[in-house]
């Protein structure tokens, strides 16, 4: 494990990400369609059991979605390595692909919370009013541990594709079905049992529920249970990540 | 500190994808200090062949030390000791020259003050040091090239690859790049490695040449040497129609050395070439062909790579890209 190429991997995924305007743009703009169509959509008509308002309900699930696809589509900057030839560079230095890997992860990871503040700093303004007391720190681990896990798909996915249509189309049929099938958006409850099932191998339902109960204090699910499933998806998934990293 | 007086000894190497076989029993061997050259098509097996010298690629048979270590059993213990320039470019656009070579040094494990020093070094070297601080996009690409040569050599490797170095630049930053090449080679004693499939650039660069075609070396030697062994002069004779009787006759003389038939052009390999040349004629008038034109020439190493090969390196890369394209087909299905 090389500590040095880690860093390094780390800042460059901060340089690149903070030099395109365009890239921090893109990434805050879906979730604030979603946030703004489905929450004044929804605020008036609908109320969730034990949450209040639909805006307290989807606002955690909204930002869930924002690492989501981060996460997901940073498995696209492989592609993109691979195109320019970068990823060369990166293979033929003496590191192993754990710490490549690894460097990968903790700079996606970290630059995914950047727009994450950016809608929760938004949301603020539709009417969203977070519970403010020592718990809101609850919401770090989960941020990076979705961060972690999903980038870790990203790049498990980039390391079986190698087009980039091809890489789109994977990674949308991965994010839909993750999103709908976590809570995010509304409660499992409305689906059939036997589809409530597989919600329960989502990690992003325990990341989203972890969620929920930093910023509104309810959840379904107690924290500590939350951070224990989407730590053990995280650790598995980078697992996977790293051992499927290739070239 | 490895021992042995060769930088790169290599024995039998083969690589197969699938049922092609892009490299194919090669052998050789690299002095320390060396500026060795793989010369061949497209598609002749060179990039394979460095791929699985800087530990990229899996070998199927065969076995490969660089810098004192084997190629599969102490990758990190090659790596570490080799610098490579990629055929295609492999520089991050959004970084700037100087950020590239940071972060090159960065994941070769250099210390902070080490890695500025050395990094100063280079810029100088590479006359980069007024880009250093602008994005690669902006680069033109003879710079790109310049500076992924410098970073090859950011953490001192003791053997640089470099695989098609000049491919795709103009005449005059080609004619740069060689310079540094040189000059790396002969001052700072770096053992080099290059393929190319330019002519020019075997000849004027490498101590030695080694001709690579179907993914095997054909001959190997100093580019002078490998010229003397054509034995003197080449004639080629410009004609048209068919020539086959008279390269014959003309090949059973004493005094032809070899007669090669490609593109409508006899290459007739002789010693004392200017006195050969009323003969040739009247053998030629004898076999009714009619000449176009004569031209005498010391041979050049295209002369040697026609000699061995029966075409030029042109015409076999038509066929290498093909055999490529082939190979790759057969890979997808």
């Amino acid at each position: 494990m090389d500590v040095n190429a880690i860093y390094v991997l780390w800042l460059r995924e901060l340089k690149r990400f903070f030099r395109s305007k365009a890239r921090i743009l893109g990434t805050v703009i879906m979730p604030v369609f979603f946030l703004l169509g489905l929450g004044f959509g929804f605020n008036s008509l609908v109320k969730i059991p034990g949450v209040g308002n639909y805006i307290q309900y989807i606002v955690p699930g909204i930002i869930g979605m924002t690492i989501l696809f981060i996460g997901v589509f940073s498995g696209f900057q492989v592609l993109w390595d691979r195109q320019f030839g970068f990823l060369k560079e990166i293979m033929v230095t003496p590191n192993s692909r754990v710490s490549i890997t690894l460097g990968r992860i903790a700079g996606g990871a970290t630059t995914a919370l950047v727009p994450s503040m950016i809608v929760l700093v938004l949301s603020l303004g539709v009417g969203f009013a977070p519970v403010l007391s020592l718990e809101m720190l609850w919401m770090i681990p989960f941020l990076v541990l979705i961060g972690v896990s999903f980038i870790s798909l990203g790049l498990i996915i980039s390391s079986f594709v190698d087009d980039p249509q091809g890489f789109s189309s994977i990674v949308n049929f991965f994010t839909f079905p993750l999103l709908f099938l976590s809570g995010a958006i509304f409660p499992m409850g409305v689906f059939p049992s036997s589809v409530q099932y597989v919600g329960y191998f989502n990690p992003l339902t325990y990341g989203i529920d972890g969620m929920r109960y930093a910023l509104t204090g309810a959840s379904a699910y107690p924290p500590l249970l939350d951070l224990g499933a989407i730590l053990v998806a995280s650790v598995l998934l980078l697992a996977l990540a790293a051992f499927t990293a290739k070239r | 500190m490895y021992s042995s007086k060769y930088a790169i000894s290599v024995k039998g190497l083969v690589k197969r994808f699938g049922s092609f076989t892009a490299v194919n029993g090669v052998s050789f061997e690299v002095k320390k200090g060396e500026l060795f050259g793989f010369l061949g098509p497209n598609g002749a097996g060179k990039t394979t062949t460095i791929g699985m010298l800087t530990t990229l690629i899996g070998k199927t048979a065969g076995s490969a030390t660089v810098a004192g270590h084997d190629v599969a059993r102490q990758q990190n213990e090659v790596r570490q000791n080799i610098g490579i320039v990629f055929q295609d470019p492999s520089l991050d656009d959004k970084l700037t020259g100087r950020e590239n070579l940071d972060l090159h040094g960065m994941l070769y494990g250099m210390p902070k003050g080490e890695r500025r020093e050395r990094i100063d070094m280079i810029l100088d070297l590479i006359e980069l040091k007024d880009k250093q601080d602008v994005l690669i996009e902006d680069y033109s690409g003879g710079m790109k090239r310049r500076l992924e040569i410098g970073r090859g050599l950011l953490h001192e490797p003791e053997v640089l690859f470099l695989d098609e170095p000049t491919i795709g630049l103009d005449a005059q930053t080609r004619r740069k790049i060689w310079d540094y090449i040189k000059r790396l080679n002969r001052e700072h004693h770096i053992t080099i490695m290059l393929t190319t499939h330019y002519i020019e650039e075997a000849d004027y660069l490498c101590d030695r040449v080694a001709f690579v075609d179907h993914g095997k070396i054909i001959a190997l030697d100093t580019p002078d040497a490998l010229k003397d062994s054509l034995g003197g002069d080449v004639i080629s004779l410009e004609f048209s129609g068919d020539a086959e009787s008279m390269r014959k006759r003309l090949r059973s003389t004493r005094w032809v050395k070899n007669a090669t038939v490609h593109e409508g052009v006899m290459d007739l390999s002789v010693r004392n070439g200017e006195r050969r040349i009323p003969e040739v004629m009247a053998v030629a008038e004898k076999e009714g062909v009619k000449v176009l034109s004569v031209n005498l020439h010391k041979p050049s190493l295209e002369d040697v790579f026609i000699h061995y090969t029966g075409s030029s390196i042109r015409e076999e890369e038509a066929g290498g890209a093909d055999r490529m394209r082939t190979a790759m087909r057969s890979r997808n299905r």
